[in-house]
């Protein structure tokens, strides 16, 4: 995995770290007043990381918004706090809750009350509160098929709407990101990483990442042969077996909506053998709203969703 | 384990999809639920038997018209290498999509189908491959399965291309015959394929040799960022942030910053967040000098060695990516890597004939996917080489400055 000496060529994750590092510099080069999206989970904890490595010695030169749907992990919650002081960066936090009364939406109902939708009005609102004209999110191709057409500078229109028929060719290592007023862009620094890079890349880097991303016991249901972690925001309804299982959680989103797997895997070198081995998707396995039909992450996007 | 980023181009049958599909189905890089996903999908369409495209059809409009509209990144990894495929669509209209699919691929896969033989559109992705320097070249020929697994008919198809490899002087180039439908050589050899003793294409997608494709002596390197962290104890920092687009920079080397065209000396290197004795292609890293100069964004740091050419008057050729056409005389911007210019397009040269490369005359308007040279000036100079000295050095684009499109890939020459 190190680079042989005297070759001078950089091996698959040394390529993708200079990538995603040339690409914030681009970001904060290019904008007035970028913002980095932050979630919690892995993939923003690394972007943090790869942005440190950008601009250090100085100060990441952007904010850390967190979009919060108030249905997050506490573990995950206790971790961000701990990461902004770390870096000594600047924190924003707007409620998807304060969207929901100020705006009078209708909460999402059901068992899994998902807020992940309602997520881009308060993303939107606060792109307009603070004048943001980037923000830099952390989606990765692989994720899902919509993203897998998405550039890396991706223009969104003042509704925040993406067009996937009027993208931008995107050439070599050159960024276009010039808007015109009230547009903004999202920019994707890694993008080209998969699942299992980022967490080679965790290993390779020793980043901290929250507890849950590790095996650990928990009182869970099972929802269409999914487990769903109980918390404040799901409750067992009759009917539902509660089994106590030693889970981790392979992305951490809302607890509302993201499902737990059986494991075993207490260290980054286990989890990675299990990823290794497993046969199905990291969205697959434990994104239950990705679920309802096969064109919903295109829609949601073409909505103003990361 | 190396990175390899490569294209796939063939016209619209060729069976493109499929190929992909079949690269990530049999190198197991599928998931299960990813083909019940695409199992289901099938269903839906009636044909029966699971559709290897599908995997690669992405947007619903693509899935409703049967048709790949616009470029699409793919990743699978093997325990040799990790790959990035740019899945351009054949269509004639989506040249533009190929051009961003080439301009930084390592290697392109042209798919000819068994049954037609060099046709318009292989020698149009052909002479694109070459435009853009792609460095390695694979000829899959396709649907093997259809004319019986001929070697004859494989032979043919050799002779015919190794004449557009000729005209183009298209280096490294490999021939395969596969079927994409059935796996024939895609990763496996095929037993089928008796008389050919060659690699399968996976094989040879995991063993292409990158090492030449980088240059380590002509050293460019171009600031992106100005790091200045301004605090207390770091007062005087100024690091200059950018990539190594090529050669070898060490602590103590002599440079050049341009286009100022003054000389300092490097005191301090740095690259993923570290300090180091020299950076070298690919990394992101920090330049800081001895001198205090006034550098910004844009601007040039090289080597005594080799320098780069200045001016702000150059001939490009020019792919049109924009739907409204180009004019002559008009001004745009040109982003070369991190420099932002104005220019003027003073003079259109000639137009490149993409079927049969030869040089016509312009007349009327330069429209979409039409490849034109041309005479650029500059408001202020441009440090660059030429596009087929140093691709990244020599490759910009032109933004149009009241629709904020990227409208052109330029190429110097």
């Amino acid at each position: 995995m190190t680079q042989s000496m005297n070759d001078y060529r950089l091996n698959y994750l040394e390529q993708l770290e200079a990538e995603s590092i040339h690409i914030f510099r681009e970001a904060a080069a290019q904008f007035e007043k970028p913002a980095l999206l932050f979630s919690g989970g892995k993939d923003s904890i690394t972007m943090v990381h790869l942005a440190r490595k950008a601009f250090t010695p100085a100060k990441i030169p952007f904010p850390l918004v967190h979009i919060d749907t108030g249905h997050n992990f506490p573990e995950a919650l206790d971790f961000r706090d701990k990461l902004v002081t770390n870096v000594s960066a600047t924190l924003i936090v707007r409620k998807v809750e304060d969207t929901i009364r100020q705006r009078k939406l209708t909460e999402p109902k059901g068992k899994f009350p998902s807020r992940n939708w309602l997520q881009a009005y308060t993303l939107l609102d606060t792109i307009e509160e603070f004048r943001f004209d980037c923000c830099i999110g952390g989606a990765r191709r692989d994720e899902e098929k919509a993203r897998a057409k998405e550039r890396i500078f991706s223009v969104r229109d003042e509704f925040g709407q993406w067009n996937p028929k009027l993208q931008r060719p995107e050439l070599w290592n050159i960024y276009n990101g010039k808007i015109h007023k009230g547009e903004n862009v999202r920019v994707f620094p890694i993008s080209n990483w998969t699942e299992l890079d980022i967490w080679n890349y965790i290993m390779k880097e020793k980043i901290e990442i929250p507890s849950i991303y590790y095996a650990h016991e928990r009182e869970v249901i099972i929802h269409e042969g999914q487990l769903v972690a109980i918390s404040e925001y799901v409750r067992p309804s009759n009917g539902d077996v509660v089994l106590k299982k030693s889970v981790r959680y392979r992305t951490v989103g809302d607890m509302t909506c993201t499902a737990a797997v059986e494991s075993e895997a207490t260290t980054t070198e286990e989890v990675i053998r299990e990823i290794m081995t497993t046969r199905i998707s990291e969205r697959g396995e434990t994104r239950i709203d990705d679920k309802v039909t096969e064109a919903a992450m295109e829609d949601r996007k073409k909505n103003g969703y990361f | 384990m190396e990175l390899l980023r490569f294209i796939t181009a063939g016209s619209v049958d060729d069976g493109k999809s499929t190929l992909i599909g079949r690269l990530l189905y049999d190198s197991k890089n599928i998931l299960a639920d990813q083909l019940e996903a695409l199992e289901k999908s099938t269903k839906n369409r009636t044909d029966g038997s699971v559709d290897l495209a599908l995997l690669t059809d992405g947007l619903r409009a693509e899935r409703e018209q049967g048709i790949t509209i616009d470029v699409a990144y793919r990743y699978f990894t093997t325990p040799k290498r990790k790959f990035i495929i740019a899945d351009a669509p054949g269509h004639v209209q989506y040249t533009r999509n190929m051009i961003t699919g080439a301009s930084n691929a390592n290697l392109i896969i042209i798919l000819i189908d068994a049954r037609h033989g060099v046709v318009e559109q292989t020698r149009r992705h052909s002479i694109i491959a070459s435009l853009l320097k792609i460095p390695h070249v694979i000829v899959a020929v396709n649907k093997m399965d259809l004319v019986n697994y001929s070697q004859n008919i494989f032979n043919n198809i050799l002779i015919e291309y190794a004449e557009v490899t000729k005209q183009l002087n298209l280096q490294d180039v490999s021939y395969i015959p596969i079927s994409a439908l059935n796996g024939d050589n895609v990763v496996d050899r095929s037993p089928v394929i008796e008389w050919y003793n060659g690699k399968s294409l996976l094989q040879h997608l995991e063993i292409v040799e990158t090492k030449n494709d980088i240059n380590l002596t002509d050293a460019r390197f171009q600031v992106q960022f100005v790091i200045r962290p301004q605090t207390e104890e770091l007062h005087d920092y100024r690091g200059y942030a950018g990539r190594v687009i090529s050669g070898i920079y060490k602590k103590g080397d002599k440079v050049k910053v341009l286009p100022q065209d003054i000389e300092t000396t490097i005191s301090f290197l740095e690259a993923r967040g570290k300090e180091t004795d020299e950076v070298f292609p690919n990394q992101a890293a920090v330049i800081q000098l001895a001198e205090d100069i006034d550098i910004s964004r844009g601007d040039s740091i090289v080597k005594l060695n080799s320098l780069p050419c200045v001016s702000n008057e150059f001939d490009v050729l020019l792919c049109w990516l924009d739907d409204k056409p180009l004019i002559s005389g008009n001004k745009y911007l040109l982003q070369h890597n991190s420099r932002l210019v104005r220019v003027m397009i003073r003079k259109l040269n000639y137009k490149l004939d993409v079927n049969t490369l030869q040089q016509r005359e312009v007349s009327g308007e330069v429209g979409l996917n039409e490849i034109v040279s041309a005479t650029i000036k500059s408001v202020s100079p441009l440090v660059f080489d030429r596009y087929s000295d140093l691709r990244e050095n020599g490759s910009a684009i032109l933004v149009d400055e009241t629709s904020n499109n990227t409208v052109a890939a330029v190429m110097i020459q």
